[in-house]
């Protein structure tokens, strides 16, 4: 009976213990909606928050702080190009069933000294712990390969990110990163993770929203494009002879 | 000049944009060619998603030949019956290109195959156009000329059955033909996003056996009526005409078919074509490059 309630006790004292311990985390980010419509060229997220003690003194001396900014995930069919009778064409392919469209990192330190292999894969901290559920029986040879290809493709596109460095904290109290969108940023709901990690240990983690969505006249024309193809079609086709049209009227008067 | 493309989903530079048309609409200008050989291509190197750059230069190709076939009908050059049945078959084409993309996209093989396309049709013709307008630059300067092509039509044209009477083409042969030229034409110009004037064009000559006063003209016209039934295709298929690109391509690209129009009337007829060959050939040699050495990716990404 005393050993049993001795137990509950050092449990007890265990949650506090570590409870008190843990770290708040206050995130936010520059922007919750970006916009795409005429101008945008890419932007930049400032990911950035505070890392205080329950007491609300300074804590981030001693923790790693981790941002994750991620896409809406797909189902896609990946395929690679082998070279066949001397044509390269596409010969073998994979399915995936929840890549990122995008997928951005950033983090005080290389996440391999931050975090052991099994928590970076929990967490997916880092392009090579992306959980891409390939659909159907596949070694895991040849789905490390198409891993590979779909990350290093995406990552010269600049749809995929990794920072290492790239937050900065100040004063032990504020971090900051910032992470770029290209132009060509997929619309839908992102999340904006922020992970305070601890002697291999996530303590602390927070999550914001951010869309990404067209707006105006862009929006419109998606809109239009999808919903009404005849109507837009003729659109097309009058705006294409109209144009060639008046140009030979305007050249003949010159 | 930054402009933001709502259905390729990604900002280019305007002014490339309108200078790309510029360039093909100069060409078309000089040689009455779409020019959609050359535009889709670059578009793609440029980084537009292929499907997007094939159905957008289709409408680019409409508005270079709308003021070609209003000049050639001024003057008479347009068949309109010929090219009437030529487009009936141009119309049946991108009907079945539609199909053909569609089953091409899901069997993963549609870019491979485009490229195939380009190499095979641009190398063939571009090579056949080199040959023939040195042969012309040598017989120039030697002084001898060539012995003219005797107009007729290829015996296979001859085979095919019911007899309907060309009068401006000056030619008593099966519809068949014609409507089957067309429908050729119709599925590369889906495939592709070219107008098929480099192919049209010989063929007509060569094959059909055409008077050539009316070639050029005809061929125009087919184009015309081809390249606006493949964006209504596109538009109610595959939803991947971006107007805003559209619209810059077109702007370059008339405004460049006039001035090369103008251009036309001064050069020396057979050293543009020397220049249309190499052209051509180059494009081959760019594909055939990604094709048999290395392609530009090795992984694509397509929705599930």
């Amino acid at each position: 009976m005393s050993r049993r309630l001795a137990s509950v006790l050092a449990l007890f004292a265990l949650v506090m213990l570590t409870g008190a311990r843990d770290p708040i985390l206050v995130p936010e980010v520059s922007q919750h909606e970006v916009n795409l419509q005429q101008g945008f060229t890419g932007t930049e997220l400032l990911l950035f928050g505070a890392l205080l003690t329950p007491e609300g003194s300074r804590a981030a001396q001693d923790y790693d702080i981790v941002v994750v900014l991620k896409g809406p995930t797909r189902s896609i069919v990946l395929r690679e190009k082998q070279k066949i009778a001397g044509i390269w064409i596409n010969a073998a392919s994979t399915e995936l069933r929840s890549a990122p469209a995008y997928y951005a990192i950033a983090s005080t330190r290389p996440i391999s000294e931050i975090v052991d292999d099994k928590t970076a894969a929990i967490y997916e901290l880092g392009l090579k712990w992306l959980q891409l559920s390939p659909i159907g029986a596949i070694n895991p040879e040849e789905q490390a390969r198409f891993a590979a290809g779909l990350v290093d493709l995406n990552r010269r596109h600049g749809l995929y990110r990794e920072d290492e460095g790239g937050v900065k904290v100040s004063e032990q109290v504020l971090y900051q990163a910032r992470i770029g969108l290209p132009s060509s940023v997929p619309t839908g709901a992102y999340t904006a993770e922020t992970f305070a990690i601890s002697n291999g240990r996530v303590v602390a983690s927070a999550s914001s929203q951010v869309e990404v969505r067209k707006q105006g006249v862009e929006l419109a024309i998606a809109h239009f494009s999808d919903d009404y193809g005849f109507a837009y079609g003729l659109l097309a086709v009058v705006v294409s002879v109209g144009m060639g049209w008046l140009a030979g009227r305007l050249f003949a008067l010159v | 000049m930054d402009v933001y493309l709502p259905i390729a989903n990604l900002s280019v530079n305007g002014l490339i944009i309108v200078g790309l048309g510029a360039i093909t609409g100069i060409l078309s200008g000089i040689f009455g060619v779409g020019g959609g050989f050359l535009t889709t291509p670059l578009m793609i190197f440029y980084g537009i998603p292929p499907t997007v750059a094939a159905a957008s230069a289709a409408s680019q190709v409409t508005g270079a030949s709308v003021s070609g076939v209003f000049a050639h009908s001024r003057r008479g050059g347009v068949d309109y019956q010929m090219g009437s049945v030529m487009v009936a078959g141009g119309i049946l084409g991108t009907g079945i290109g539609a199909i053909l993309f569609n089953l091409l996209e899901q069997l993963g093989q549609i870019d491979t195959v485009i490229n195939i396309l380009y190499v095979l049709l641009l190398g063939s013709i571009g090579s056949l156009m080199a040959k023939e307008s040195i042969q012309a630059i040598r017989a120039e300067r030697s002084g001898v000329p060539i012995a003219a092509r005797k107009r007729r039509h290829h015996p296979m044209v001859a085979s095919l059955p019911m007899r309907w009477r060309f009068y401006r083409s000056g030619l008593y042969i099966s519809p068949l033909a014609p409507l089957l030229l067309g429908m050729g034409t119709g599925i590369l110009t889906m495939l592709m996003g070219i107008g098929g004037g480099f192919i049209l064009v010989p063929a007509m000559l060569y094959i059909l056996g055409m008077s050539a006063n009316v070639v050029v003209g005809t061929s125009l016209w087919q184009i015309l009526f081809t390249t606006m039934a493949t964006t209504m295709m596109h538009a109610l298929t595959t939803h991947a005409i971006d107007i805003v690109l559209a619209s810059m391509l077109l702007l370059g690209s008339v405004t460049g078919a006039q001035i090369g129009a103008q251009f036309s009337q001064k050069a020396n007829p057979v050293k543009l074509r020397l220049l249309l060959a190499t052209i051509v050939l180059l494009v081959a040699a760019r594909m055939a490059l990604g094709l048999g050495y290395r392609p530009d990716e090795i992984y694509s990404v397509a929705p599930l």
